[in-house]
């Protein structure tokens, strides 16, 4: 177990990951001027590295706008990163081109915050799912097809008949699980879950985030969980990585962070879950201020501006994501 | 109903069940959807009927277009010439199913060009950012910009004694007139397809198609230009009205096609000094022109809602 995250993929975790992501960025250029001119940049993903063993779930969390989307997006290539490696079986997929790439987008899916946006409203669900068996030549011939694809549909728990509707004859959550559907068909490897029950209704999202648990464990796939709600990430995680302003600050496994949390952010973060029960009075931290501008990011560590504990050497080093024992990383110059 | 199909999965929903046996194709579901839209359907049925009186109407009603009877000049509507006659005696109605065919084809052709033209050039800027859209958009500003009548004129000065001897006299007008009219009317076509397609590009079931590792020709075709097409559809419908009023406002400076073909809007033209001692020789070009626009506004409204299974029809 090293003590600093390595720029060697296999450093972090005691398995050979599934996914390592080092040192990854994303800064978003704002042009504007006569010859569009990069006037400034959005530093969106500033120096991400984490880790996802095969089969576990790694929960991703932050506030609006801290990089959580765009580092997943950024993992797909929907997104070039800036700068930084993305390794994925071995490969690392920022160098991926052309057929490559696309063959590697079998073995990685994203399922989306939104089911309304995220289905064409002009394709029946046959044709949404069918798509990705015909992109992937993975179906000969239309009855092979239909067959894969009513397979499909009654793993997600929908109906064979439901082929031939379209996305808004459905509610939100069976929109949902269209999406899964569509995930799922290629077969891959990793899904990315980009907020992916932030849009429903609570009931709707135990039956969500529960079908993705049974999918995990009946193909092994290995998740990257995206979302800001911090209870249903500890429900669905085995590890869980914070991020505030384009950074990891943390990364722990679920009980672990949920019951030691080291990061002055963490705590802060947590201590705003609402408890089911009025009788327990729980100390809550309230941050001062709000996010900064995350184009012109604070100096030294991100969350200096804020911090309870802040000292001098705060603004001027930048902390390093270091081993607090065990599987515990926090990126802190004061805690750990 | 569901009776042959046992009802296992679809005890609930026998109406789902009844939609699972029979397989639609998307052709089919759109005209059945097309035909719940009344206007739309009638407009169809009334574009039809003038399509077939321009093409089959010089058997069904065969009296020459130019032949001169001063005695008959001017005459309203009867038994002998249901559209009356001009000021030369020739017959209305030989004259609008003849020049019908010109019409009706400069205007359907022209709008094809313009909605090709416009959706190529906003495509390629939708989906290209940077430089190429930068420059296709300046190349649509400027298109826009450019004083469209003295320009038609040039256009038509420079090349049409080189068509001519290419195609004839009429198809090489009839050539030069739908270039010059379709190339002049891309403009509005482009500037809305490159908008939807600035914000279809975002959306996440594109991004769903980018992850499955669709092709850009694949997104564009599937997913971006269906999504595309609504307002496309209804500026080509409006693009048809303006051709055919564009070529008459060439034959009416002598540029369109020779003065001797009765187009509609040469015949409206010529009728315009008589208004007022013969308006039928006007009503009935004009009347020709409206019902033409008129219906295939409708049928664009019709295809419009048939083409989008969002709409409840």
């Amino acid at each position: 177990m090293s003590t600093v995250i390595q720029t060697t993929p296999d450093a972090a975790t005691d398995v050979q990951p599934l996914l390592s992501v080092r040192n990854l960025k994303k800064h978003f250029p704002i042009r504007g001027g006569l010859l569009a001119r990069e006037i400034d940049r959005v530093h969106a993903v500033d120096g991400v590295s984490l880790d996802v063993a095969p089969g576990e779930t790694l929960g991703l969390v932050g506030e609006s706008g801290c990089g959580k989307s765009t580092t997943g997006r950024c993992i797909l290539r929907l997104i070039e990163p800036t700068s930084g490696e993305i390794w994925f079986q071995g490969r690392d997929v920022t160098a991926l081109e052309g057929e490559a790439l696309r063959a590697m987008r079998r073995d990685m899916q994203i399922i989306f915050q939104d089911p309304f946006a995220s289905l064409n409203p002009r394709h029946t669900v046959g044709g949404i799912i069918g798509e990705a068996l015909t992109i992937h030549g993975l179906v000969k011939g239309r009855q092979e097809m239909e067959d894969k694809v009513v397979q499909l549909l009654e793993t997600v728990g929908l109906r064979p008949e439901h082929m031939r509707r379209f996305p808004h004859e459905f509610s939100g959550g069976q929109r949902q699980r269209i999406g899964i559907a569509r995930a799922l068909a290629v077969e891959p490897k990793l899904i990315v879950c980009d907020e992916p029950v932030s849009a429903l209704d609570v009931s709707i999202q135990a039956q969500v985030i529960n079908l993705l648990e049974d999918l995990q464990e009946k193909f092994g796939l290995t998740y990257l969980f995206i979302a800001h709600d911090l209870s249903v990430v500890e429900h669905i995680s085995d590890r869980v990585a914070v991020m505030y302003l384009g950074r990891v600050v943390e990364v722990a496994t679920s009980e672990e962070l949920y019951a030691n949390p080291l990061h002055p952010y963490t705590e802060a973060l947590l201590s705003a879950v609402p408890i089911p029960d009025p009788k327990i009075k729980r100390k809550r931290i309230v941050l001062q201020g709000d996010v900064p501008n995350p184009i012109r990011p604070p100096s030294g560590c991100h969350f200096h501006t804020r911090c309870p504990i802040a000292e001098a050497r705060c603004k001027t080093d930048v902390p390093v994501l270091k081993s607090a024992g065990g599987r515990h990383q926090v990126s802190c110059h004061l805690r750990g | 109903m569901a009776g042959s199909t046992p009802a296992s999965l679809s005890a609930e929903a026998p109406a789902s069940a009844s939609r699972a046996t029979k397989p639609v194709t998307p052709a089919a579901e759109a005209w059945r959807r097309f035909r719940k839209h009344k206007l739309a359907v009638a407009s169809l049925f009334i574009l039809g009927a003038l399509v077939f009186l321009v093409l089959a109407g010089p058997w069904l009603w065969a009296v020459p277009i130019n032949e001169i009877d001063f005695t008959a000049k001017l005459k309203p509507p009867s038994g002998e010439h249901p559209f009356g006659t001009d000021d030369l005696g020739q017959d209305v109605l030989a004259r609008i199913i003849y020049g019908g065919r010109i019409s009706l084809a400069v205007g359907l052709a022209a709008m094809v060009v313009a909605v090709l033209v416009g959706v190529v050039i906003g495509a390629l800027a939708g989906m290209s950012s940077g430089r190429v859209d930068a420059v296709l958009m300046w190349i649509t500003d400027l298109f826009l910009s450019l004083p469209q009548l003295p320009l038609l004129l040039l256009v038509i000065y420079l090349f049409r004694d080189a068509l001519k001897s290419a195609f004839g006299p009429e198809g090489g007008v009839f050539i030069l007139i739908v270039l010059v009219i379709g190339g002049l009317r891309w403009m509005p076509v482009a500037r809305l397809v490159r908008a939807q397609f600035l914000s279809l590009r975002e959306k996440e079931f594109v991004e769903a198609a980018r992850a499955l590792g669709a092709s850009r020709v694949r997104l564009v075709v599937m997913h971006i230009l269906p999504n595309a097409m609504g307002p496309v559809i209804v500026a080509g419908t409006i693009d048809v009205a303006a051709a055919i009023i564009a070529e008459s406002t060439l034959s009416f400076l002598g540029l369109g096609f020779p003065p001797d073909i009765p187009t509609w809007g040469r015949v409206l033209f010529d009728a315009k000094d008589y208004l007022d001692i013969a308006p039928h020789w006007a009503i009935f070009p004009g009347m020709m022109i409206f019902l033409t626009v008129l219906s295939i506004n409708f049928i664009g409204d019709g295809l419009r809602d048939a083409l989008d299974p969002r709409r409840v029809v």
